[in-house]
């Protein structure tokens, strides 16, 4: 069980998550002091250390739009939140998936900040407020990149497959 | 049940004769392009031959492409550096289609690749840059993917794990009228569709304002379709796609035109009238906030941009030349021109575009991406308002999250430029 310690709305884009004027930066061991840097407050406690490793993030439809910038995943997987959002975008969900990303796909998800939600199975409780929300599963073909610890390891395996 | 196009492009990479939607595939690429986050590929490339004995070499170093326009000339020395072990790659590499800071051969990766004659029809295209869905416009299933799933494709030569999109098939009847067009029509439909309308979708775009339209603006209406979220905005190859190929890209082969089956299943329809359509803005801070111009005339803007790999080509330098030629930018405003690519600049510098805007008062600019993401020039004072010809008005956008940016064609950039306002182009010319 873990706190909402940020809610967003809906089409929250990657120019938000990662702003452009930092995409010089791009190992992941860096990217992630730049996590919603345009929230000074947030972005504060982010690099404060305030915010606990298993934190949710709770977001609208969309999460992710815009740009293919990975910063914008690498950045949040730095700080170990998990996304809980109604819907991703494509290109942000499948970088989310083969860094490891903890993502959940939760389209009714209904949380405040400082709401405590605990993920059971394919159930996101929503302990505060004493509600239940069915989780979407991830179609297998991109389970089996997580499950392989991400795209890296899954590739690596493929390769040692095909040529090794 | 019959494919649509994008289901025939796939069954084809992944040599089958049928694919159907939400089937999981491998397609082989054709073309695999990155501009500055090639750094960030090659990082992880290297990392997946971590532990392995295996020599960590590309698959096909002629089907990669690296061009630099994110940040041209660097602005800074961690994008120097960058570049600079990206070079060191490429030689290395020996990759075929490197496009350096160069006055001949350089540009913005999404003019770069059809100009070059790199995109064909009928072939997957994938490309670090959400923009990549572009290359819609010659035919080919084109689009956007992270740093860490280009490593995969550079050390494969293939997607892993792609789920066959649905379709909506968008349909564009009617004759624009005059200084309106190809982006008026993007933005409608992006208005119509809303941001995340496409999302995990394909857009299949048909109709005689498709088919009358020449390929520079088609490259506009697939370039933006990941504006609505969609994987891909796909233009089956017709007559204009050959005589671009040929006439523009110097491609002299022939093609196997492919098109989507009479029955094939679409998830939606769209139609769209385009007569009826009028200058359309996007406004802030949703590319879906569409409104027709006459709803925000008079709007004061500091800053017009006319460029990136939306809107730099020569024909909408062009308009916007021989709108503002003799005239001035107004002094309560001032203009930007990025051309998409250095060929384009040289041509519209012979043509004497160029010359025209500048004596207008607009400052040309090296071709790149800089304003448009706000990594180069052309950043917004607080609380400024700018009218660009690009792709993107999210907050924070062009370098400022307390400014505001909105979006629209080149007609309208140009035509505004002499008011300092949003102004209507129709019949200023």
């Amino acid at each position: 069980m873990s706190k909402v310690v940020y809610k967003v709305e809906d089409d929250v884009s990657t120019d938000i998550i990662y702003p452009g004027r930092y995409m010089a930066t791009v190992l992941p061991t860096e990217t992630p002091q730049f996590a919603f840097a345009d929230d000074d407050a947030f972005n504060g406690k982010l690099k404060a250390g305030e915010i606990p490793a298993g934190s949710f993030i709770v977001a609208g439809q969309n999460f992710g739009c815009g740009s293919s910038r990975e910063q914008a995943a690498s950045c949040l997987k730095g700080h170990e939140v998990t996304i809980v959002a109604k819907h991703f975008a494509r290109i942000f969900l499948q970088n989310g998936i083969n860094l490891g990303l903890p993502m959940v796909i939760c389209p009714d998800v209904e949380a405040d900040e400082g709401d405590e939600l605990a993920l059971e199975g394919n159930v996101l409780k929503n302990v505060t407020k004493g509600t239940e929300f069915a989780v979407t599963a991830l179609p297998p073909a991109r389970q089996a990149i997580i499950d392989a610890g991400g795209l890296i390891a899954f590739t690596r395996a493929r390769l040692l497959k095909e040529q090794g | 049940m019959g494919m649509t196009y994008v289901q025939k492009v796939l069954a084809k990479a992944c040599g089958k004769d049928s694919v159907a939607v939400g089937d999981v595939v491998e397609p082989k690429v054709d073309l695999a392009m990155s501009h500055e986050n090639g750094a960030l590929v090659m990082t992880q490339f290297q990392e997946i031959y971590k532990g392995t004995t295996l020599e960590p070499n590309v698959w096909n170093p002629d089907n990669i492409a690296i061009i630099f326009d994110h940040r041209v000339p660097a602005e800074s020395a961690k994008t120097a550096t960058n570049q600079k072990r990206l070079r060191g790659f490429v030689g290395d590499q020996k990759i075929g289609k490197f496009h350096d800071v160069r006055g001949d051969e350089g540009g913005i990766c999404h003019q770069i690749l059809p100009e070059m004659g790199y995109v064909r029809p009928g072939t997957v295209v994938v490309g670090t840059d959400s923009h990549t869905t572009t290359h819609g416009a010659l035919g080919a299933f084109a689009f956007g993917i992270g740093a860490t799933e280009m490593a995969a494709v550079w050390a494969l030569g293939k997607v892993l794990n792609v789920e066959v999109p649905g379709t909506i098939r968008v349909v564009v009847n009617g004759q624009f009228q005059e200084l309106v067009g190809a982006k008026d029509l993007i933005l409608n439909l992006i208005g119509k569709i809303t941001a995340e309308g496409g999302n995990f979708k394909v857009l299949e775009f048909h109709g005689e304002a498709i088919k009358n339209m020449p390929t520079s603006g088609r490259l506009v209406v697939s370039n933006m379709s990941v504006e609505a979220g969609a994987t891909a905005g796909m233009m089956p190859p017709d007559e204009e796609t050959l005589r671009y190929l040929k006439e523009e890209a110097g491609v002299d082969e022939s093609f196997e035109l492919m098109a989507p089956d009479a029955d094939a299943e679409y998830d939606r329809v769209v139609e769209i009238n385009a007569s009826e359509l009028a200058p359309q803005i996007a406004c802030p801070h949703r590319v879906d906030n569409i409104k027709p111009i006459d709803e925000v005339l008079g709007t004061h803007v500091d800053q017009i941009v006319i460029g990136s790999c939306t809107n730099g080509r020569l024909d909408d330098i062009e308009i916007a030349a021989s709108i503002l030629k003799g005239k001035k930018v107004d002094r309560s405003t001032r203009m930007l021109i990025f051309p998409a690519s250095w060929r384009i600049y040289r041509r519209a510098m012979r043509e004497g575009y160029l010359a025209d805007l500048a004596d207008a008062g607009a400052v040309i600019c090296n071709p790149g991406c800089g304003p448009c993401l706000g990594v180069h020039q052309g950043a917004l004072g607080d609380k400024e308002v700018a009218l660009a010809t690009t792709n993107r008005n999210f907050k924070g956008r062009m370098g400022n999250p307390m400014a505001e940016v909105h979006l629209c064609s080149p007609a309208v950039a140009a035509a505004s430029a002499m008011t300092g306002t949003i102004t209507d182009p129709r019949g200023v010319r």
